[in-house]
């Protein structure tokens, strides 16, 4: 039963539990990600080595990319499937204009990339508000249709890093100096989370966002441009794969018509994994780029194990089962508390 | 009969001018008339009440206000200026705020966001001020008087909690005239009295509050002035403290039912339904009582009070923590409708979009929908028993329809009534629950389910009656049970049974007799 | 989907009142129309299009999609979805091609790789059902799941299967007619689903539970039930489609059938059933499978490449959800116009 004005034993000490688990999701992976990385080290001490660790940072930089973008979308209830397409259109085409100008100044490939990856999500987008159509099947289409028209372009060639200006490569490998470990790929993924998550944070907008996926019906009620929100979180998940495109090229400095396929997978897995609920209005960005980093570092720990190099799929698949289970386990719990412990009250 | 506002301030000192005013507000919706005299006068720092059985037009009032719907005629002033809403936003504007019974909050969002979404305070670079946000917040709710955490998600909160933080989201808006429609049906006792401290602090500050609610003596705990209405017409306007629980009651219910109610005394049979110590938990507890064949037992009490609960387990529907419903002396196993069904049980639900029928599906299929099994030869659905079936509960019932092939949702909240009855009838049970019978649907066919029902009892069908009308529980019930909060707080028989035992018994004044 | 959004194409696949039957046949008649076209397109294409041996092969190509459409077909009209579909026939051809390399006997590979279907499907099943998580999360990490563990299993190494008889049912017409087995099954199955969904209880407790689940629970209808065993009937029908596959290409790879969930949604939603559940029917899933499939073997006569065929088949997807919202969309805009000028 719940007082006013003294904060009521029940109340309070769900609200402390909600608010704990919220942290705790962070803290989880955190302190996943130290246990598998310790336990690892413990059986193949190479796996804490230079090049091993500089290679979990530069892998883990896509699949926390993708995953930032793609934290939007599912926050007001939708799903982008169509990111591991869009990158790899984007890796493409960014190769191929360096291929057609080879001097031309690489923050273009930046520029292009992002350019392109927007583009496609404004049309998912566009398509998922105007019709209010599942963004499931949307996104699901054009995760093909975008990946037919890039087989179209590429028509079997591939992109050589002896077409890619050595400056845009070095993105890829080079490393911040005086950090041997740390690649500037992975810097630069980092300063997008930082910004990312002060903006989902700091600004109207992205609140709106939140509000959206929280209770559609209530957004609409407060006068929240429900359709424009989730046309920009599309566009934004859109331009980071994009994004990733290019850096996808600096990395591999190398590309055919199949960058990137099946990287959806991982990046929803990576998001729900770092706490975002798949019904929408919660969850963070920096959760879901540790989720990536948790999920990119069990698959290479598996490789380092020796145990298969095979299990990346798996993984992401059966992560994502536990997650969404976790979490509606620990829904139900709270919910079934809320019934008992506090007489009339209910879940909102 | 009809007092004028201003004619009883004798004794008082009232503001001079009431800052809302609505004059002779019509409504209608099709041919129903939802509100044919909508009048209130509210006065800044006064609780004013709105009282009047469901169905009187409250409810379109409040919808009014709240700009979601527009009079035909009538005259609205607000400072005495008139107004009119074109929608939410102009009512708000205005200064009108609305607390829902069940408010729609974002779970996810701390309260302060809830309070500001959409209008958070900014600061440099057009970033919202998590701090100032907080600030505000708890200056707002200091003024109600209360604490809740702002920083904290509005996920958990209790229905109090969250209709203060649409209070205090009210109070964001700068709302001078505050309507509470039915806000403490869902609370506990304390909760009313933190609900109303928070309400007389706004009013010591000026706002006016229009309260709404079936508990008469919250009625006289809160509010200075009330005005009843009844069929949709302003009855009278009267200070609280001039009116009795008496008056009132007689003034919502007046008028002369019994033509309506063709109810004829049968001799019951014996005890078809038992249910003994049902309890479901946090929703009602230890409810015992049994109905005969030929006989209609009402559940009476408050919106909230755990009545339909009570039916959807005995159904099957919801699962039930502890206790026994016997059917003919067999025990029912729970959480099976199936079972339920096979036992003679039939429930015609509360909601009637959502639960009672499948409005896309035709009339037929709908009809036919739970009497599958019985329409199938060689597991196959024969169409035309199934046609047969649907045009001869038609027939009997007199369904108004075009084609018993179109969708259930091309007919009116009547006809769609006898559709959802015929799909139970056609079972031949031997228990029928039914929730709500006449909920939303007009006289005439009031009159025709109400025949149903007594023809029904007199075949030796056990009925037992949810309604929130009492003129229904009087004029149909052989006895009325009275749940309040989750409990059995009453069974009172037909000849003690009227509007003013059942209604102390629900809202808790005085329990009659112990079940 | 709210209740009274008068959208096409059709409001129940058993019905036969007049407006109903109106908007189903619209959508049905316009995928007959539809036909002709793409046949003509075919015969355009190449002068081989209606030789018996194309008819073959188109019945060849689309075979294992075509069976997997059908309890997809029941899943999305419960208004649930399976997107693992593709992931679990590759998982049963991959199990398949690993008991058979342990020496297996060919019967008991099949029977074990039908029981591993029921499982995956039960899987999903209680997901959905138990947990009540929604069937799109669920699904998806099935989808990655049931391709990791085939995977797994087989890592990069394939299962040559040619030097078994049994082959010829996946190469080899039945014999006297120019239909492929897959064929010939799909079109058995077909008809059974189709008696099922339009003429028994269960089906048309279906319907009820895609358009109002709550309706159909409080008249007894077993939903969680239903829906759990139309997951499992997924799984097991989509494992028979791995071991079919599998005859087919005599070959068992981890990769068998990656994507091929694009095409079973795409042809189920294009059959007009509504993503948004409750509506649609049998002969329309059926008639879109016949265009797909003709429409596939015109690409491929004219050389277009296979990933670029997906181009098209994702428009189409994408043309059978937009289509049926399309003027509700429409009298959204123009009333936000109107409201502004």
């Amino acid at each position: 039963m719940t007082v006013l004005d003294q904060p009521s034993p029940a109340t309070s000490v769900l609200a402390r539990r909600g608010d704990v688990l919220l942290r705790a999701r962070e803290l989880g992976i955190c302190l996943a990600i130290v246990i598998v990385f310790g336990l690892t080290t413990l059986k193949n001490s190479g796996f804490a080595g230079v090049l091993s660790v500089q290679q979990l940072l530069t892998g883990a930089s896509l699949f926390a990319l993708l995953a930032v973008g793609e934290t939007m979308v599912i926050v007001t209830r939708n799903v982008d499937l169509s990111v591991g397409s869009v990158l790899g259109l984007s890796a493409y085409l960014v190769g191929d204009y360096f291929k057609h100008n080879p001097h031309a100044p690489i923050v273009m490939g930046f520029v292009i990339g992002i350019a392109i990856g927007a583009l496609v999500g404004a049309i998912n987008g566009a398509v998922t508000t105007l019709f209010r159509v599942p963004s499931l099947v949307v996104t699901l289409a054009a995760l093909y249709i975008v990946r037919g028209f890039l087989a179209h372009v590429v028509n079997g060639r591939r992109i050589e890093s002896d077409s890619i200006p050595e400056a845009f490569q070095k993105i890829g490998y080079k490393t911040v100096p005086g950090i041997d470990r740390l690649p500037w790929l992975a810097v630069l993924v980092i300063v997008v989370v930082a910004v990312v998550a002060y903006t989902m944070k700091s600004f109207r907008w992205a609140r709106d966002v939140y509000a959206i996926g929280s209770n559609p019906d209530a957004a609409a009620l407060a006068g929240l441009p429900v359709a424009r929100r989730v046309f920009t979180a599309f566009v934004i998940s859109g331009a980071l794969a994009g994004l990733g495109g290019a850096l996808f090229l600096a990395e591999f400095a190398t590309v055919d018509a199949s960058g990137g396929t099946g990287y959806e997978l991982q990046v929803v897995s990576a998001v729900v994994v770092g706490g975002v609920a798949i019904f929408g209005g919660s969850g963070t960005v920096f959760g879901a780029a540790l989720g990536a980093l948790l999920l990119n570092m069990i698959n290479q720990a598996l490789g380092a194990l020796g145990v298969s190099s095979f299990w990346t799929y798996a993984v992401a698949g059966a992560l994502l089962l536990i997650a969404i289970a976790f979490d509606r386990w620990v829904g139900l719990r709270v919910a079934l508390r809320q019934r008992t412990g506090a007489g009339g009250a209910h879940v909102v | 009969m009809t007092t004028p506002p201003d004619s009883a301030e004798a004794d008082q000192p009232v503001p001079p001018a009431p800052v809302l005013v609505l004059e002779r507000a019509v409504k209608s919706f099709g041919a129903v008339h939802a509100l044919e005299d909508g009048s209130v006068t509210l006065y800044a720092g006064e609780a004013h009440a709105l009282l009047g059985e469901n169905g009187a037009g409250k409810s379109t009032l409040v919808k009014i206000l709240a700009g979601v719907h527009q009079p035909e005629s009538g005259r609205l002033l607000i400072d005495g200026e008139p107004v009119t809403f074109a929608g939410p936003a102009a009512s708000r504007a205005a200064g009108v705020s609305i607390i829902y019974q069940e408010p729609t909050l974002f779970p996810d969002l701390t309260v302060a966001e809830n309070i500001f979404v959409g209008r958070q305070p900014l600061r440099g670079g057009r970033r919202v001020d998590p701090a100032d946000m907080s600030r505000r917040a708890r200056e707002i709710f200091a003024r109600l008087g209360v604490h809740i955490d702002p920083a904290r998600p509005a996920r958990g909160l209790s229905v109090a909690d969250q209709q203060i933080v649409e209070i205090a989201k009210a109070l964001s808006f700068n709302a001078r005239v505050i309507v509470m429609d039915e806000p403490t049906a869902a609370l506990t006792l304390v909760e009313v009295d933190r609900l109303f401290e928070v309400a007389r602090t706004l009013c010591s500050q000026g706002a006016a509050v229009l309260f709404i609610s079936h508990r008469l003596e919250e009625v006289f705990a809160l509010c200075q002035r009330a005005t009843i209405m009844r069929d949709g017409r302003f009855v009278r306007t009267d200070l609280v403290a001039d009116l009795t629980i008496d008056d009132i009651i007689r003034s919502m219910v007046g008028r002369d039912l019994a033509a309506l109610f063709p109810k004829s005394d049968t001799a019951p049979g014996e005890v078809l339904l038992k249910v003994d110590r049902l309890t479901r938990e946090g929703v009602f507890t230890d409810v015992s009582f049994s109905v005969r064949r030929g006989e209609i037992v009402a559940l009476a009490g408050l919106v909230g009070a755990g009545r339909s609960e009570v039916a959807r387990a005995i159904f099957g529907i919801d699962r039930r923590d502890a206790g026994t419903v016997e059917v003919r002396g067999k025990a029912l196993p729970g959480s099976s409708p199936r079972a339920a069904m096979a036992a003679g049980v039939a429930l015609v639900p509360e909601d009637r979009r959502q639960q009672g029928l499948v409005m896309e599906m035709a009339i037929d299929h709908n009809v036919a929908l739970a009497s599958l099994d019985n329409l199938q030869e060689h597991g196959l659905i024969r169409r035309s028993k199934e046609q047969l079936l649907a045009s001869d509960w038609a027939t009997r019932l007199q369904l108004k329809y075009g084609r018993v092939q179109s969708p259930v949702s091309t007919l009116s909240g009547g006809n769609q009534q006898k559709v959802v009855l015929a799909k139970w009838l056609a079972r031949g049970p031997q228990v029928l629950i039914i929730d709500e019978p006449t909920r939303g649907i007009d006289v005439g066919t009031k009159a025709e389910v109400h025949r149903l029902l007594d023809e029904l009892v007199a075949q030796g069908v056990a009925v037992l009656m949810i309604s929130s009308e009492l003129p229904e529980v009087l004029g149909m019930a052989d006895r009325v049970l009275v749940i309040r909060e989750g409990r059995l707080v009453a069974e009172i028989a037909r000849a003690d049974a009227d509007e003013d035992s059942i209604m102390r018994a629900a809202t808790g004044q005085l329990a009659v007799t112990s079940a | 989907m709210s209740s009274d959004t008068a959208v096409a194409p059709s409001y129940e696949g058993t019905a036969v009142a007049p407006p109903a039957w109106r908007r189903l046949l619209r959508w049905e008649t316009g995928l007959v129309f539809l036909l002709i076209a793409v046949l003509l397109y075919g015969q355009q294409s190449s002068a081989n299009f209606f030789t018996t041996t194309n008819i073959f092969f188109i019945g060849l190509n689309m075979g294992e999609i075509a069976i997997m459409a059908l309890p997809l077909t029941l899943i999305v009209i419960v208004g649930e979805i399976d997107l693992s579909v593709a992931s679990m026939l590759g998982l049963s051809s991959t199990l398949m091609g690993y008991l058979y390399a342990h020496h297996w006997p060919i019967a008991l590979c099949m029977l074990g790789v039908l029981v591993v279907g029921v499982a995956g499907g039960a899987l999903n099943g209680w997901l959905v059902t138990g947990l009540g998580l929604p069937s799109i999360a669920v699904t998806i990490g099935t989808l990655a799941l049931y391709r990791g563990l085939a995977e797994i299993v087989l890592k990069d190494q394939s299962v040559s299967w040619s030097t078994v008889k049994l082959t010829h049912i996946g190469t080899k017409p039945v014999s006297g007619t120019q239909l492929s087995w897959a064929t010939l099954i799909f079109l058995l199955l077909a008809v059974v689903y189709g008696v099922v969904l339009h003429a028994t209880p269960t089906g048309r407790s279906m319907y009820a539970i895609g358009l109002q689940s709550e309706a159909a629970r409080f008249a007894g209808i077993r939903v969680k039930r239903i829906k759990f065993l139309l997951f499992v009937l997924s799984g097991l029908v989509c494992s028979f489609a791995g071991i079919l596959w599998t005859l087919r290409f005599a070959t068992s790879r981890f990769d068998a059938g990656t994507g091929l969930e694009l095409n079973v949604v795409a042809i189920v939603l294009f059959g007009g059933v509504s993503i948004f559940g409750g509506r649609g029917s049998i002969v329309g899933v059926l008639l879109a499978v016949v265009i797909f499939g003709c429409l596939q073997t015109a690409l491929t006569l004219q050389n277009v490449d296979a990933q670029v065929q997906n181009v098209v088949t994702g428009g189409l997807l994408l043309f059978s959800v937009i289509v049926p919202s399309a003027p509700d969309a429409f009298h959204r805009l123009r009333s936000r116009y109107m409201r502004r000028s």
